[in-house]
Parts: structure tokens; sequence; C-alpha cells
């Protein structure tokens, strides 16, 4: 078998992509699978998640109920035709999941149990104690072990999408073990590559979290959706960033000010801790601003105490939390409350694509976090993006499934050129650079402090375009960049320079995405325009990429039986 | 203001198209905050001192698996070995001992993944389970079965503290053997007869001669010596007693 020609390729290795490559597997046992990750799949970042996956489970629960939520969560930005369908297939993906062998904790009858969740108005999140992502994650890859037809690249790292006449053939990748570049060539390519995280400093996620689907699919034509959508989650620890679960608050967790006080009263009076992400961390950071946060080394805090909850149930329910606060903090949660602020955890927005994954350009879909397929508009609800991943996988390996058989096969001589002009970029552009005098990681660190200050929680008109300008500067010492390693083998600087121009690329489109956005809708919440404005922007931001910077237009959100009202909890 | 701390940290260096060995290089860093650690001094020396140290890592919260290491000769999850249970003492970073080094501190753990495919890490069932009938029901004891085994990360740490391993790469390992029990004692799963003979084959679990170096380092509690102790039970009953409890 040519190991460099495939029916369907898919970029990353997480929940996602693993998901697509079973569903490429099953609709069609005959096609050839190529999987591209730039680490070992097990290693992606759906490891760290950890609450759950929500589904309509229980015999109380109801898809309407679901889809108002992430509807009403979306601040009305969800698409209601995808949200609609999304509801009716998780529960299905939930039991597959069982099937393949995920431990979900069960009730005392051995059925699946469900744990209350932020903005969500039942109990419908299922869960593996608090390490879901990381079962979720294992459980697939370990099941696509099976499937002889999934050939997998682990350590490959994507440098461009291969495009002859707006139609996607592929993409180029560097071998990291070996420092090759070769071509991998596809008649349908499905980009899962998950989250931008680092683009900020602050942040849930892992290193590898750097836009790289987004950046690869922007570049070559596709636009992005939503960019300034920007999840702030409310717990993550103060220096680290390590994600403190939503399900901390779902099993009983209180949030409190430094009066002792559950502050949320004030803010979601009907949910308290089960408000949503976007208001939560909202109302933490309104807190620390009048001077009821406590004070640490790394930053204003607050209190999430669970001590009430009792030992028996953080061990069965909680047993990650307590590994966390003791490895990591030196406290035991069982004793003592937990250190929190919020922190940059999840891009709602991402490469535009629809309710099966396809994008604008021929033979290039998209799943997970780096897509935007219009569920979660202006602020995800948690539990919402492991499901997401599981049901916007499978679609989009169903959907490039059935496409390929239309589609023919990419010829040689267009792709052996195109790899050419590629490896020149990247050997010329980085490895065999001369001159320069930036350091990535100085450069990196700018970037990101710089996207703290100006596309946080809070965002103006005044912090937003200097932080364009400053982009725009970061991006020049882009091009006078040094890298000390000129060597072929493992060489991770080259490939975290990649990244970087990865990262600045999807920094500048979240920054000028939320400087046009004149009005609060979710998580996007401007100081100079707090209302949200249904007349002017009930419409998705699309950012196209252009040499001068993104250029913007908007389109309608598709509504259906949930009219916009006002967003109260 | 006093003057931040500094600290000494060694790290291998080994780039096999130009050097013939690996040697150790001295980096002498700030530790500017007493939260920092190895890792974080190997991401200071990377960023602001020499970019071509290669090593792994992601998540920097213990989940991911990549960051494994040698830390003054102890198998240990980097992003969790904290520096100033070392200071003022310099640290020694080395790559995972038993595997090959493809440079610096990043190892060759393709073998490892062979040997995850050959132990069949999924659910076998004997007929195919239609989704319309819903989740099996399984109780909480019946999990419990299984925890600890599934929550491997796959962080490689037990075969470098294995000294079966170091001598016989062939060794199924202790990981392996620990994710093949996770399945063989899931109440979904039919498949214990395919995964016995790769488990009771030469390199499977009699290679063990039950150090349990394995369990002692595992940063996840996971106990493989345990998982290879209660396979070897298994195997036994399956081939010494071939008519005994068979499914």
């Amino acid at each position: 078998m040519d190991p460099t020609s495939y029916d369907v390729l898919i970029i990353g290795g997480g929940l996602a992509g693993i998901r697509a490559a079973i569903a490429v597997a099953e609709t069609n046992p005959r096609l050839k699978i190529g999987m591209v990750s730039k680490v070992y799949p097990m290693r992606s970042h759906t490891v760290s998640a950890e609450g759950g996956a929500a589904a309509v489970l229980s015999k109380d629960d109801s898809y309407d109920t679901h889809a108002f939520d992430t509807i009403k969560g979306s601040d009305y930005l969800a698409d209601q035709d995808v949200v609609e369908a999304f509801v009716r297939e998780a529960p299905l993906e939930v039991v597959q999941m069982e099937h393949w062998g995920c431990p979900w904790s069960r009730n005392a009858d051995g059925t699946v149990a469900v744990r209350p969740f932020g903005g969500m108005t039942t109990w419908r999140t299922a869960f593996a104690a608090d390490k879901s992502g990381f079962h979720m994650l294992h459980t697939v890859f370990q099941t696509s072990l099976k499937y002889d037809q999934i050939h997998r690249h682990d350590e490959a790292f994507v440098t461009k999408l291969l495009v002859e006449n707006s139609r996607c053939l592929g993409v180029t990748a560097i071998d990291v073990r070996s420092g090759q570049m070769y071509a991998i060539t596809a008649k349908a390519t499905i980009l899962a590559t998950g989250g931008l995280g680092r683009i900020y400093a602050f942040t849930t996620n892992g290193n590898i979290c750097t836009g790289d689907g987004m950046a690869l699919a922007y570049r070559a034509g596709v636009p992005l959706k939503d960019m300034e959508m920007v999840q702030f989650h409310p717990t993550g620890l103060p220096f680290t960033g390590i994600l403190i679960t939503e399900a901390v608050r779902g099993e009983g967790g209180y949030l409190l000010n430094n009066q002792g006080e559950r502050f949320l009263k004030r803010y979601v009076p009907n949910k308290m801790e089960l408000g949503p992400r976007d208001i939560i961390s909202r109302a933490m950071t309104t807190e620390f601003e009048e001077g009821r946060g406590f004070e640490g080394p790394h930053g204003k805090y607050m209190h999430l105490d669970v001590r009430h909850l009792g030992e028996a149930t953080i061990d069965r329910r909680l047993p990650f939390m307590r590994e966390l606060g003791r490895e990591f903090v030196g406290i035991d949660i069982v004793k003592d409350p937990i250190p929190v602020r919020p922190v940059m955890h999840y891009m709602m927005g991402g490469v535009d694509a629809d309710i099966s994954g396809a994008t604008l350009m021929k033979g290039l879909y998209a799943a997970g976090e780096c897509a935007n397929v219009g569920l979660n508009g202006a602020n995800r609800l948690g539990s919402n993006s492991l499901s997401e991943c599981l049901v916007f996988g499978a679609a989009a390996g169903r959907a490039a499934a059935e496409q390929v058989g239309s589609l023919a096969a990419a010829g040689a001589n267009p792709i052996e050129a195109m790899l050419k002009d590629e490896t020149k970029r990247v050997e010329g552009g980085f490895l065999d650079k001369k001159g320069g005098d930036e350091r990535i990681a100085e450069i990196r660190e700018d970037m990101q402090h710089s996207m703290d200050e100006g596309a946080g929680v809070y965002r103006t008109k005044e912090g937003l375009t200097e932080l364009t300008r400053r982009l725009d500067g970061f991006r020049e010492r882009f091009e006078r960049i040094k890298i000390d390693d000129s060597s072929r083998v493992f060489n991770t600087e080259l490939t975290a320079a990649i990244e970087l121009g990865f990262m600045l690329d999807c920094a500048v489109a979240v920054a000028h995405s939320a400087l046009a956005r004149e009005e609060s809708r979710g998580a996007h919440a401007r100081r100079d325009f707090p209302e949200r404005n249904d007349e002017k922007y009930l419409k998705h931001t699309i950012a196209h990429h252009t040499e001068a910077g993104p250029r913007l237009e908007y389109r309608d959100v598709t509504l259906g039986k949930f009219e916009p009202k006002a967003r109260a909890y | 203001m006093t003057a931040t701390k500094r600290i000494t940290i060694k790290a291998t260096r080994f780039d096999p198209d130009k050097d013939e060995k690996p040697r150790l290089q001295t980096y002498e860093i700030p530790f500017s905050d007493d939260s920092m650690v190895v890792l974080d001094a190997l991401n200071y020396i990377k960023g602001h001192v020499d970019g071509s140290l290669s090593y792994r890592w992601s998540c920097r919260m213990g989940i991911c698996g990549s960051c494994g290491m040698m830390v003054d000769g102890v198998p240990k999850l980097t992003c969790n070995a904290f520096l100033r249970d070392y200071w003022p003492r310099p640290i020694t970073v080395e790559p995972l001992n038993n595997f090959p080094v493809i440079r610096d501190l990043v190892i060759d753990m393709d073998d490892f993944m062979h040997k995850l495919k050959a132990i069949k890490p999924w659910v076998i069932r004997k007929q195919p389970v239609p989704l319309g009938g819903g989740a099996f029901v399984q109780t909480t004891a019946q999990i419990d079965e299984f925890r600890q085994f599934s929550q491997c990360i796959n962080c490689m740490l037990c075969y470098a503290a294995c000294p079966v391993y170091g001598l016989n790469n062939e060794f199924l390992g202790p990981a392996a053997i620990a994710l093949a029990r996770r399945y063989n004692v899931d109440s979904r799963d039919e498949g214990p007869g395919q995964r016995l003979p790769v488990l009771a084959d030469a390199e499977g679990v009699w290679e063990c001669s039950f150090v349990g170096e394995c369990s002692v380092v595992c940063p996840k509690g996971v106990d493989p010596a345990k998982a290879i102790q209660q396979t070897k039970l298994d195997t036994t009953m399956r081939f010494v007693l071939p008519f005994g409890n068979r499914d």
C-alpha cells in the first residue's frame, strides 16, 4: 500500500479525528484512510477534558430541552438546524462509546450515570469520573487499532494544504523524526486539529493547541467563522492554568469570594454555580475589580470549595481533582478550598463548516474544536464539546467517505511541484535562514500576553485596536526570527516556529473579528457596547484571509423554533 | 528585592547526525517561582538559552503522558517534578531508560505502539451488538475490577523502570499487560481467549521476575505488577488446565 496516498486523510488524532477515521472505515471498509498527527494520538488535548459529554439519556430529558439550553447558552448565535441534529445524534454516540469500552460512571443499577452541568436545565452529562476526555480518547484510539485500513502517520507535522483549482488534494508534512518533507495526497481531507489556546498566555490548553488546522484552512482560502468567540472557563489554577472541571460545581462545589460569600447570587441567582461559563467568568472578573478576590502570588483568585461534599464523594466523582490539588497546588481538596480564576479554555470559532463538516473548498472537511459547524455560537455549554467531537467527527467521516467516489485522485505532477515549493519555503524560510535576531519564544510570549490583555473576558475598542497594532508588529518580528537548531532530526524548534506562524494568523483573525463586533454577545463582552444587538449582529462573522489582513463579512444565523430572547439565568 | 535563585540543569544532548554518543550539557537558569517544575526549566532553556534542545511535552497536568524522562536517575513526568524538591543541587535530566534515543530527551516508543496493538486493546464481542439496544449494564463493582488498569497514560515510565525490559525488549512489558488485563476483566468483553495466547507467549507475562518497580514508578496509581501476577494465574488456568474453565 502506498503510504502517501489515501481516499480519506484525517489531520489530527484527537477525539474528533479518530471518531472520523472509524466512521470512514465503517461507512466503506474498502477505503484507504490516513491519519496524521503531530503527536502520538493519545497525547492529543482531548486527554485533558474532564467533566463529561452531554446527551439526552434520561427519561425526564428531551431533545428540545437540550437544544434550547444549547441555543440559549450560545446567546442565539448557534445555527438551530445544527443544534437539532446534534442533540439527536449525541445519545447514540454516548452509547457507541460505551460499547467500545468507555468506563462511564454508573448509577446503582448499572446504567450510565449523568451529572448536572453549567447552563443545562437537567442532568445530562455522561462522565467517566473526572477524566472523561482521557477515557474517551484512549477508548477511541485503542478501538481504532482494530481497523487495519487506518494507517497512522504519528509525529508528522502538517505545514500546508495542497490545493489545486479550489480543491483540496491533501497536505505537505514534515516527518518529525527524520525531518523529511513529504506530500500525502487524498481525495478528501478532514481537519480535526483542535484548538488554539496557546495564542493566550493563561490557558488550560496544552502546548500542542496552536490553531494549526484553522490557519491551514484560512491560508488556503477557507474562511474562519466567529473567531471573536473565545471561551474563558471560570476555574483554572493560578500560575499553571490547569483546568479544574466544571463538574466540581456540578457535584455541588461552591464559588466563594474573599468575604466567604457565594457571590454568584448577584449574577445568576437561579443557577448559581451552574450558570454558563461566560457569565460566571465575567462575574468573577467584576468581583476582582471591586476588591472581593483573594490576592495571591499569581494574581487574584476565588475559592472553589468542595469540603462539604465529603471524602467519599470526592474520591468517587472527582479523584483527578484531588490528585491535581495534591500534586500541583500542595492542597487536599477534601480539607482545603481550591484557588481558581478565569482562564482561556476553548475556541467557539473555527473553520467555517456546515452540518456535515464540509467547508467551502471541495474535498476539505473540518470537525471538533478546529471547526465551527455552528453548534456553539457565542458561548459553548460545558460538556457539549466532547459530544460535538463524536457527532461531528462521525458526520464528517461519513460525508467524506460518501464523497470520495465522485472525486478523482490527485495527479502526481502538480503534487511534486507543490511539494518542491513548500520544501523550499520551510527550509529557506526557517532551517537554512541566514541572519535574524528574534527568538521564537519571545515573540510568542509577547503575543500571548497581548492576547490576554486585549482580547480577554472584557474587551474595548481601544484595547482591541492596540492589539491589532501589536500583532502587526509581532508579524514583522516573525519575519526576522532566528532558529538555533539546524538539525533535521526531531527539530521541535522548527515546528514551534511554524506553529507560531499559525498562531499569529489565528490571533489576527480573533482580534479583527472582535474589534468589528460592536455588541456584547455570549463570550464576546464589549465594555463599550454592553448590549446585544440582534438587529445588526445576529450574524456569524466570516473572516477571509488576505495579505492586508482579515476581510470580514457577515452571514445570517439559521434560526428555528427558538426565538431570540433576553438571556437571563 | 532578593536576587532570583538559580538552578543547574544537566540535560542529555544527542543528535544522531552529529554525535557519536550522548553527552550532558549544563545550563544554569533562573529559578524564579517556587511552582516551577523540571519541564518549566526545560522550556526556559529552549525558549531563552538554546532552542535546539529537543523533548516532548503537551498538557503539563500529568495526563497526556508525553513528558516522561529520567530525573536524577528516576523515571518521572517532568511536568510534576518540582524544582524545589531538588534545589540547590543540580538536576540531571536524561531520556527514559531502556529505549532507543531519537534525539536529546526524545525516545523511540514505536516498540510499545506495536505491543499495544498486539494485545488487542478493544472490546471484543463474539457477535456484533447493535446500538439500538442501548448501553450495557455494568455495575460500579464490575468497573472496579478494571478501573485502575484503565488509568494507564502510556507514559512509558514503567518500561524505563523495568529491569526485565531493559535486558530483553521483546518482553511485552508492564503497560501493555496492564491494558490487556483492563479489557480481559471488563464485563463487556469476550476476548480473553484472543489475548491470552499473546500474554502467555515466551515474551509475555512469564518473563516478569516480579521486581515490582513498574508499580512503584507509575504516576497514575496503576499496578501493572498485579496485572501480571493475575494474568499468570489466568494463563495457567487456560493452558495448564486446557479443559477447565474455557469460554
